[in-house]
């Protein structure tokens, strides 16, 4: 079903693989979807100023203080594979 | 209200420990026998740790025992969306992918209660990261609505609202993106309050959508959710968005407000067709209530109403998008073991550790941002959102509070509409327009159908007006009188 959605671009960039089965599927419901939210495009907003929340927002500042801060330990307790403190992640870096 | 101890409200079991009628202790073993009696049918909660909520009950009775009581919560069995972090606790947030997570630290309301004397009594279930509205979309249960177990108990918090319903905490914390804690509420017919935006710490609550998400409580009466509130509110220094108010003695201003002289707006959007006709005309006769007690009802006008619910999936999902991209597989969440490389690791990861609802929030929230439609989309949303907030503002120069249905409809059938994401969409149709302006809302039992299910009111406030808002819902509740009903026992 052709709707204009790369799904494959889409989920790319969300670093999600998909199944076959869920491309067809989402890729349907995501047109039902955004047909729906077509119903925006009707509205004015010439001038509008968005709202990225509901109540006005400031930068929050503090004194550059040391304080109390997670131990290693504790930072670590969920790691799916850990070493000398430290995260242990597939290789990054390509061989020389 | 009840002879049944679990079904007592905070307020009087409050008394109860006072009076030494009753420990902490033995109150919690109470609630702790009842969930193993009903929670086999219910499926509210996900985990729970009897030993530590012993514990604390029996540190709370040795307060009591020295004169120091540290408020109405201490000793008070209190059930916590498995959305919420505890030091020590699971946290998986109804997700595959946080599976084994055990929170490393407590996040701020949580820390309050347990300042605060509560007791923590069970971890309950949610739609997968609070995506959904029926508890349907959790990774590991299907929770069931304690006054029809064939009907969902509405979501993402359903969680918190069955177990209250059901007994098997006195009261519970939740959180509401789009209508997370109204919509249950409602449901179950209980009461349930989404604070404005700002007003209670986020910390330590998972991210959904950060501009939408609030912690707010489940109780039985209005009271109660008042207690709860004030125990959780306030200004932190941990989240950034929190807000530097005062916040005053909620329950203490329960009695001083009334809805005589008030003006409650009813916007005539929100009675539209679709609506399930018994959810009208109880809503109906909740708002004759009002005026009964003294409120003068006016007609307004939200204009911008029916596009909400693409706004909100569009905001939403973008901001989950982004939220969730924390989910890597790689630093503590779970991590296939297929991945061929570190990339391929972040694909295969997040294939197998989220459900389907949320890969598609994350699709649907990706695409929008994606570049080429991020004006046409998430712009746009913005700019109407705007719009939206200016409606709620504009009403509110001519009423107190604003009165609606929470939900078209009563509990529906689980499974019934699982397989049309838009169908389940429009349940939140009432709720999503208040966190898109920000502000408080509430969902206050008004009835029940034909077939026995709640049906709940909702009123809609002034920002950080909560105290004005629980005293209307208070005033409303006491004429209702209908807070004393319960599930049948036979279905429990």
């Amino acid at each position: 079903m052709d709707n204009g959605i790369d799904i494959d671009y889409v989920a790319a960039l969300a670093r999600i693989e998909l199944s076959q089965e869920e491309k067809e599927k989402f890729s349907a419901q995501l047109g039902q979807v955004l047909d729906y939210f077509k119903k925006l495009s009707d509205v004015d907003v010439e001038g509008v100023e968005p709202s990225a929340h509901a109540h006005a927002m400031y930068n929050v500042w503090r004194e550059d203080v040391e304080g109390d801060a997670m131990s290693i330990e504790d930072a670590l307790m969920n790691a799916p594979k850990k070493r000398d403190n430290q995260i242990v992640v597939p290789k990054v870096v390509e061989d020389a | 209200m009840s002879g049944n101890i679990f079904y007592k409200s905070v307020a009087e079991l409050e008394k109860m420990l006072d009076a030494g009628e009753i420990s902490s202790e033995e109150l919690t073993k109470e609630y702790i026998s009842r969930t193993r009696s009903v929670d086999g049918k219910v499926q509210a909660q996900l985990s729970n740790y009897e030993d530590s909520a012993l514990a604390a009950a029996r540190a709370s009775d040795a307060r009591r025992a020295h004169g120091e009581k540290r408020g109405a919560l201490d000793g008070i069995p209190v059930g916590l969306k498995d959305v919420l972090a505890v030091r020590g606790q699971k946290l998986t947030c109804a997700s595959k992918m946080l599976e084994n997570y055990v929170s490393p630290y407590t996040g701020t309301a949580m820390s309050k209660l347990e300042k605060a004397g509560a007791v923590f009594w069970g971890r309950l279930n949610l739609d997968e990261f609070a995506m959904g509205s029926s508890c349907e979309n959790s990774a590991f249960k299907k929770t069931r609505n304690p006054w029809d177990l064939t009907r969902a108990p509405g979501g993402s918090s359903g969680g918190s609202a069955a177990a209250v319903a059901a007994g098997e905490c006195a009261c519970a914390l939740g959180s509401d993106t789009g209508g997370s804690i109204r919509q249950p509420a409602s449901f179950c017919g209980v009461v349930g309050v989404k604070p404005t935006y700002g007003l209670v710490s986020r910390f330590g609550l998972a991210a959904f959508a950060s501009s939408l998400d609030q912690i707010g409580p489940f109780a039985r009466t209005v009271e109660d959710a008042a207690i709860l509130l004030g125990a959780i509110a306030g200004w932190d220094a941990k989240d950034s968005t929190s807000v530097k108010v005062d916040v005053p003695d909620y329950r203490a201003s329960l009695s001083e407000g009334s809805l005589k002289g008030k003006v409650v707006g009813v916007p005539k959007e929100y009675f539209i067709e679709g609506i399930d006709q018994q959810v009208r005309a109880a809503v109906e006769s909740g708002i004759d209530l009002c005026a009964k007690l003294g409120a003068e009802i006016r007609q307004i006008s939200l204009p911008h109403t029916d596009l909400a619910l693409p706004v909100y999936y569009i905001i939403a999902t973008a901001e989950a998008s982004s939220n969730l991209a924390r989910y890597d597989g790689m630093r503590y969440t779970h991590r296939s073991a297929r991945a061929t490389d570190s990339t391929d690791l972040y694909f295969k990861s997040r294939a197998e550790g989220f459900g389907e609802e949320v890969k598609r929030r994350i699709i649907l929230g990706s695409y929008v941002l994606s570049s080429g439609y991020y004006d046409a989309y998430y712009l746009r949303a913005q700019q109407v959102r705007t719009l939206i907030r200016a409606d709620f503002g504009k009403a509110f120069e001519d009423v107190d509070v604003i009165v609606t249905p929470t939900s078209p409809t009563t509990a529906f059938k689980i499974g019934e509409r699982a397989s049309d994401p838009l169908s389940m969409y429009l349940s939140d149709i009432f709720t999503i327009n208040v966190n898109l302006a920000g502000l408080p809302g509430l969902s206050v039992p008004c009835g029940f159908s034909s077939e026995g299910l709640p049906i709940g009111l909702q009123m809609i406030g002034r920002p950080f007006d909560e105290a004005n808002l629980l005293s209307y819902a208070h005033a409303f509740e006491r004429a209702a009188g209908i807070c004393d009903r319960h599930p049948e026992s036979s279905l429990l």
